[in-house]
């Protein structure tokens, strides 16, 4: 087993006289592959099988309802350019991503940058700000649908109370993705206001005492030495934020009990792909926009890598 | 709040963060403190109403203008009617049945194969590993597909081995675990090894107690996954018997009708344990954010 470490050389020396770390028969433990096998079981039934086998299926004409099952080539991929609720749930995607990333990242920003300077009361805001992230999606959407009833709801209630026009939240076509996107900001700000407060709590406190002595304000303070050092953080949180409100489903799915909101109007590209496979039946075209889906995700992952590695560079 | 957090890194924080506030102006000061009461209000609003939706008569949650104390008086009908509907025990039953079997399993799986990524040589490990990471960049979305015939074919549709099995390959958490075992200093192993220990009882009796603080972390965002898991057990389920609860509540809308204060009560029941969790955990989830940055997603 001392002979797999690939490349590196192993000196037979006695361990006890040896101080310098080198690779020994005993960091090269046997058995290594025992370990990693219950993992590569499961990763490759439930994770490498199904890409490799929904990117088959997108070649073919696969039925739930038990039609036999034929080859068409490149006939899915070929429906799909010309497919019009694709792009429209596309568009819808790419328009939420937008709109929710923007205050998700500034207001996480915002409440990160208040809860830290100090004020009492740190277990409650955490609280206050985070909480709603821990509730399973059903729970966010039923709450948020009752507020946002029409005759009757909290949100038009207050609106109305305050002498303002109550808003369609569900009903109007213009307004629908908007209404998607306020329970989003809702429930997952918290995720990443911890990110930007854990990063906060990282900036050494001598820094800003430094700033104190030279008389910077606190809002001064702020915008010349805190956001400039965020810097890196307002990047991972924009990166992941994109990653996350791009695979956006389960909210519009259930807050329009399936239908994608009034004219369809927030129906988001995961929900075309579960109407296909599963409302629909055609399993085959289904996984092909599937696809064209992931590829959206790996050119955003890999435009995000080459960024960061890139501004890595420049920074170093 | 003091019990949460070690006394001295408390009195630590309070110190400096004190300080940092008294350097704002005493307008700034107010501006601050009026500015955190404000966005707490808009945030905890939404579960303040749902709390007094549930707690009122049937009759009067509809009420035209909002009236926050009902005629009635305030009344736990709902809640009674709802954990007296056998539902939403089984569902509770089956998502905390779900989410314990799957974090366990996943917790043992990813850390079994950090170490061995870690610590091990073997042939392909560099492959392996290549490839695992690159299933950080899958969306478990894009494989409901073809994993629904997949589990289909093996029989496994409507059971609970169908809605676990899926979720137990997550390769961030072993992304995440190898890189804190790879920061784990190997004389400790070697010590242990000189003594005569095999490759796992170093793992179990050396590796492992030092990785608690890590374990926690991702043991409580596997749990926060699973018990959220919206879409996976939507497809594979359609038996309600074997629905977990963010499954289970889309249909308790259907089948409650307008009569929200039963959907309002099931809804906030089924958020309480993950609740009661953070109130529990509140350190380790903070901290795990920021460590894996990652988890829940």
């Amino acid at each position: 087993m001392a002979t797999t470490a690939s490349g590196r050389t192993t000196v037979p020396a006695p361990r006890a006289r040896q101080p310098r770390r080198t690779t020994s028969s005993l960091t090269t433990n046997p058995g290594g592959f025992w370990f990693v096998l219950p993992f590569v079981l499961v990763y490759a039934a439930f994770t490498v099988f199904p890409v490799l086998y929904g990117f088959g299926m997108s070649f073919f004409n696969v039925s739930l309802a038990g039609a036999p099952t034929s080859f068409v080539g490149l006939d899915n991929y070929a429906e799909l350019l010309g497919d019009s609720q694709v792009w429209r749930t596309l568009g819808h995607t790419l328009l939420f991503t937008v709109i929710s990333t923007v205050p998700l990242v500034v207001v996480s920003l915002a409440m990160a940058l208040l809860v830290h300077t100090g004020v009492k009361g740190q277990w409650f805001w955490r609280f206050s700000f985070f909480a709603p992230y821990l509730l399973p999606v059903s729970t966010v959407v039923l709450i948020w649908n009752w507020l946002m009833q029409g005759d009757f709801g909290f949100i038009n209630g207050v609106l109305g109370g305050l002498g303002l026009p109550t808003v369609g939240w569900l009903s109007d076509e213009g307004v629908a993705l908007t209404s998607v996107v306020l329970i989003t900001v809702w429930w997952t700000v918290g995720f990443n206001f911890l990110l930007y407060l854990s990063a906060l709590q990282a900036i050494p406190e001598s820094v800003y005492e430094a700033a104190a002595l030279d008389g910077a304000g606190g809002w001064r303070r702020t915008v010349s030495m805190t956001l400039p050092l965020l810097k890196g953080t307002t990047g991972l949180v924009v990166v992941l934020q994109v990653l996350a409100s791009l695979k956006i489903f389960d909210q519009a799915y259930i807050l329009f009990g399936g239908s994608g909101g009034p004219g369809g109007a927030a129906a988001p590209i995961l929900q075309h792909v579960y109407d296909t496979g599963f409302v629909n039946y055609r399993l085959g075209y289904a996984s092909a926009i599937s696809y064209v889906f992931f590829a959206l995700i790996i050119v955003v992952s890999l435009g995000q890598f080459a960024l960061s590695r890139r501004r890595g560079r420049t920074a170093a | 709040m003091s019990t949460l957090t070690a006394p001295r890194a408390e009195a630590v924080a309070t110190s400096r963060s004190g300080a940092r506030v008294r350097q704002h102006s005493p307008l700034g000061r107010a501006l601050i403190v009026t500015a955190l009461v404000v966005v707490a209000l808009l945030w905890l609003a939404p579960l303040a109403w749902a709390l007094i939706t549930s707690l009122k008569p049937e009759a009067e949650t509809t009420d035209v203008p909002l009236q926050v104390v009902p005629d009635a008086g305030f009344t736990g009908t709902a809640y009674g009617t709802v954990l007296g509907n056998d539902n939403l025990i089984t569902w509770f039953v089956n998502s905390t049945l779900v989410a314990v079997v799957v974090t366990v399993l996943t917790v043992a799986v990813s850390a079994l194969a950090a170490y061995g990524f870690s610590r091990c040589s073997f042939r392909g490990r560099g492959l392996l590993f290549a490839l695992t990471v690159a299933g950080i960049m899958v969306p478990p979305q894009i494989l409901v597909v073809p994993l629904y015939r997949e589990v289909l074919a093996m029989g496994l549709a409507d059971t609970y081995w169908g809605i676990i099995l899926p979720q137990l390959a997550v390769p961030t958490m072993v992304f995440i675990l190898k890189s804190f075992f790879d920061g784990i200093p190997r004389e400790l192993e070697e010590a242990a090894r000189v003594d005569g220990a095999g490759s796992f009882r170093v793992f179990w009796q050396v590796v492992l107690p030092l990785s608690r603080s890590i374990l926690a972390a991702v043991a409580i965002f596997v749990f926060i996954g699973a018990w959220n898991n919206f879409l996976w057990p939507f497809i594979i389920t359609s038996n309600p018997d074997l629905m977990t609860l963010p499954v289970g509540l889309v249909q308790v809308q259907s089948s409650f009708g307008v009569r929200y204060a039963q959907v309002m009560a099931s809804a906030l029941l089924a958020g309480l344990p993950l609740i009661i969790v953070f109130m529990l955990f509140q350190r380790q989830i903070i901290r795990g954010v920021a460590t894996t940055g990652l988890g829940g997603r």
